[in-house]
């Protein structure tokens, strides 16, 4: 069973707890099962679209899944997935971002 | 409320307030519900394509930061970065990147000098409230 790891701001939404273990195949598995499981990371986690928005990224053990099969990654027993938060932001004169 | 060492201050205020691009980095401690206390600072590169007016951390650095809390058992209080010649106020892409429970630090520096630290908190309609926050000094 993978293990994952939920980031310090959105562990509110999974009553305090840092780390899930999930049956699961892909990463898109663990996304759908996760956020079953804790409907208030939905809004987080996943897009209009039910994708996992850009100000999101997943790492399977080290590796960031946009530089593997992204959430068709394959999760085996004893990997670890991480969660991990875009953090950016930046003073109003130039509002040329995108989020 | 949050709180922060002078000593701390002093340390943070020295990284950031040479710099014309934005700095920006992470902060830890014991959070006690009402009560949030800095007691270490890590700094970390901007990995923004626009320094001067934006900043943005690379997920490995997050993830290492993560690491840290876990590793020292201290809880990861947060995000501080600093606004080169721009108020202590958080802007709209502050905003819509922020996360919830983070506590969101800002430094305003004017021509390179310490002007003012605020602290900001997202509430439960995603808008910024300011959090109280307090220097201690040490004798």
């Amino acid at each position: 069973m993978a293990t994952v790891i939920i980031p310090t701001p959105l562990r509110k939404f999974t009553n305090n707890t840092s780390k899930l273990v999930v049956q699961a195949n892909t990463v898109s598995d663990i996304v759908q099962k996760i956020t079953a499981d804790f409907p208030e990371l939905k809004k987080h986690l996943l897009d209009a679209n039910g994708k996992v928005p850009s100000f999101i990224n997943i790492f399977v053990d080290d590796d960031d899944i946009r530089n593997l099969q992204q959430e068709q990654t394959a999760v085996k027993e004893n990997t670890i997935v991480s969660i991990v938060p875009a953090i950016a932001g930046g003073s109003p004169f130039y509002p040329h971002y995108s989020v | 409320m949050i709180s922060l060492n002078q000593n701390l201050l002093k340390k943070l205020v020295a990284d950031v307030e040479p710099s014309t691009d934005e700095c920006c980095g992470f902060f830890f401690g014991p959070d006690k519900g009402e009560h949030r206390v800095i007691t270490k600072i890590m700094s970390v590169e901007n990995s923004a394509p626009d320094k001067f007016r934006n900043f943005a951390i690379a997920p490995k650095d997050y993830l290492n930061a993560e690491n840290f809390a876990d590793q020292y058992n201290l809880q990861f209080l947060g995000v501080y970065h600093s606004h080169p010649n721009y108020p202590a106020i958080p802007s709209e892409y502050d905003r819509l990147a922020a996360w919830p429970y983070f506590s969101y630090i800002i430094l305003s520096i004017i021509n390179k000098k310490f002007d003012a630290i605020r602290s900001w908190n997202l509430n439960s309609n995603f808008q910024f409230e300011e959090e109280s926050l307090s220097i201690t000094y040490s004798l």
